[in-house]
């Protein structure tokens, strides 16, 4: 269970903050695969990054983050080293340069454990089986990095990751780089590995909103630094309560539909700047049911069980 | 392997070929001719002069065609002869380049290694500890930009003339007769002094910024940035990131060794320091063609086989270079 409540975070530049993460409150439940989805730059990653591994130019302005009835000391990169793989691990979005291209990889796992005072050869029979269940051969642990192709590098350090059983999993855009046959295949073993509990919780960042609708049982989708809505997949697809996800949703192509009568629609306009962001809701300028009180921040509100949405026009 | 060995073996045939082409052309095209510079400074009358010369010319077997030159050249090279000096003559090159070789050593090889040893130990500290790091890139950096001649300079001036600790000329006293004794051995120790230093210093400061760069880089690396933010201790992170590092490093320390052979033209100008430096430039002043060509082949030669090595050790510790062996 990850309850995150007022979790700010900015970025330290010259010119000030770059306000990218604002006033995040949400809870994942065990067991609970969620997709975190908005456009580049909307802070998505921030927000996952933050709950691992918050270091500079990141800064931790305010906000509490309990992970299994435990406060996460998130701001302090060297007490959070305790909780770090054993409790909260990360795939990253650059999977396919996460390994040390000169150690052999069960090599590199080794040491790796080793330094986290995990015995690898208690812990071998286990990877094995694990090998096994993403379709690698158990040679992978005697080859180097450079001898696997994308894909396996990429399923190779999702095993790697959840090896030591974390209470929550950031799957930071791993999709992004594979092809739609990949993808699916990825996909799923997030979904078995939730099912065969290696995982309790998972965090999908991405923007690609067609994968969650497959694997996600709740979609959190967030705008310019502010959480938008959060809801289970169904709800998100069929009842958008956000002007912007509405929009999003709208934007995807749908099957059956023959877009040489009929335009994609898309969203006009573009996101503000973080630097100095207007104040209110910050989608505001985009938004085509905009109103008088949008110039106040809207508060992140349970409309019904398990969907919050920030928007005045919702509540 | 064999291949992959094979193919490059004759890669490096080629080069050599092409490589001592050249050398034999270089000092035939410089302008002037070594004859008459012999025999102007035998300074004779004109008669003998004339027999002289024809006799110099025979006998360096500069009467023939070039094309035939070059042939003759290449045969007296198989057969380990690399001609008669003209600067020192009648001593043949080899004898000459023979006696200069182990003062190369003595001063190339340790101030090499150790300020390659040392120069990559304080770099890769330097890249984890802040104050050090506001000395040495300063320090580094106006070291590696010394020009090796200057620093001699300096410090022949400074703590031979100035302060009188060490001699700036020779290889050894000129009153003492090299032979083994513990006095002969403190004196050479000592005239070895200051050379090795000009050189250690100046290199020292580029392999440490050299390391500190590259750590730095290997520890912003995605593999790195994976491993911290699975909580690994800096400890590994920092042990890989070296490992890492080293790679370009051993290039760098393959190739200065490779030049060894060279020696160091200016430090040895500088302090009278009787090396293969020392030698290429009196061979270039006397329009030396064989002793030039000689000292170039050893360069050659030194270069290559270095490269060679290179090209096998990095099979050893980089796996990357493994997979290129196999096919294209």
């Amino acid at each position: 269970m990850l309850q995150v409540e007022n979790l700010t975070v900015y970025y330290k530049t010259i010119r000030g903050y770059v306000q990218a993460l604002e006033k995040a409150t949400f809870t994942l439940a065990d067991g609970e695969i969620m997709g975190l989805a908005g456009e580049s730059g909307c802070g998505k990653t921030t927000l996952g990054h933050s709950l691992i591994y918050l270091r500079p130019p990141m800064n931790y302005i305010g906000g509490r983050v309990v992970l299994d009835g435990q406060e996460l000391p998130i701001w302090d990169m060297e007490k959070m080293q305790e909780f770090r793989y054993r409790h909260i691990s990360l795939i990253p979005q650059y999977a396919m340069n996460a390994l040390n291209p000169t150690r052999k990889i069960g090599k590199m796992i080794a040491e790796l454990l080793e330094s986290r005072g995990v015995s690898y050869s208690e812990i071998l029979p286990e990877l094995k089986r694990r090998l096994d269940l993403v379709q690698l051969t158990q040679d992978v642990l005697k080859m180097y990095p450079i001898e696997l192709s994308g894909g396996m590098k990429q399923r190779m350090v999702m095993v790697i990751s959840t090896l030591l059983n974390p209470s929550l999993l950031i799957a930071d855009e791993i999709t992004s780089a594979l092809d739609v046959s990949t993808q699916k295949a990825v996909c799923e073993m997030l979904v078995e590995f939730r099912d065969r509990g290696f995982v309790k919780s998972t965090i999908i960042i991405t923007h690609d909103i067609s994968i969650l609708y497959q694997i996600a049982d709740s979609i959190m989708v967030m705008y310019a630094g502010q959480l938008s809505e959060k809801a289970p997949t169904e709800v998100v697809f069929q009842d958008p309560r956000h002007p912007y996800t509405r929009m999003l949703i709208g934007s995807l192509p749908k099957v059956g539909v023959r877009y040489q009568e009929e335009r994609l629609r898309g969203i006009p306009g573009s996101p503000p700047q973080l630097l100095n962001p207007p104040p209110g809701c910050r989608f505001r300028d985009r938004c085509p049911v905009a109103f008088g009180r949008c110039t106040e921040v809207p508060p992140f509100l349970e409309i019904s069980p398990g969907h919050s949405v920030a928007c005045w026009r919702a509540f | 392997m064999g291949r992959y060995l094979g193919r490059k073996l004759l890669i490096y045939a080629l080069t050599f070929f092409l490589a001592v082409t050249i050398d034999w052309m270089i000092p035939r095209f410089m302008p002037g001719d070594p004859v008459s510079l012999m025999i102007a400074r035998i300074g004779t009358r004109p008669e003998a002069a004339e027999v002289l010369r024809g006799y110099f010319i025979q006998a360096f077997g500069l009467d023939v065609p070039l094309w035939q030159q070059y042939l003759n050249f290449w045969k007296a090279l198989f057969q380990g002869d690399l001609g008669v000096s003209i600067w020192l003559y009648p001593q043949p090159v080899i004898k000459i380049i023979q006696r200069a070789i182990p003062y190369d050593l003595f001063i190339l090889l340790p101030a090499i290694l150790l300020s390659w040893f040392a120069g990559n130990h304080v770099g890769a500290l330097a890249a984890r500890a802040r104050w050090l790091d506001n000395t040495l890139l300063p320090v580094g950096y106006l070291l590696t930009a010394t020009p090796y001649m200057w620093l001699a300079i300096l410090l022949a001036w400074s703590l031979g003339n100035v302060a009188g600790v060490f001699p700036i000329a020779g290889a050894y006293s000129f009153s003492i007769r090299p032979h083994l004794s513990l006095r002969f051995i403190l004196d050479l120790l000592h005239h070895w002094f200051l050379p090795f230093l000009s050189l250690f210093l100046v290199m020292f400061g580029g392999w440490a910024i050299g390391m500190r760069n590259m750590i730095i880089y290997e520890m912003e690396s995605d593999y790195s940035r994976y491993l911290e933010a699975l909580g690994t201790p800096q400890k590994l992170i920092r042990k890989y990131a070296f490992r890492n590092a080293m790679l370009p490093q051993i290039t760098g320390l393959a190739l200065q060794l490779g030049g060894i052979v060279a020696g160091a033209v200016a430090t040895e100008v500088v302090f009278a320091y009787p090396g293969i430096g020392y030698i290429i430039l009196n061979a270039v002043q006397n329009q030396d063609y064989f002793l030039l060509q000689g000292c170039f082949l050893f360069i050659i030669i030194g270069v290559l086989l270095a490269n060679f090595l290179i090209d096998i050790v990095y099979v050893i510790v980089d796996p990357r270079t493994r997979l290129g062996m196999t096919g294209e």
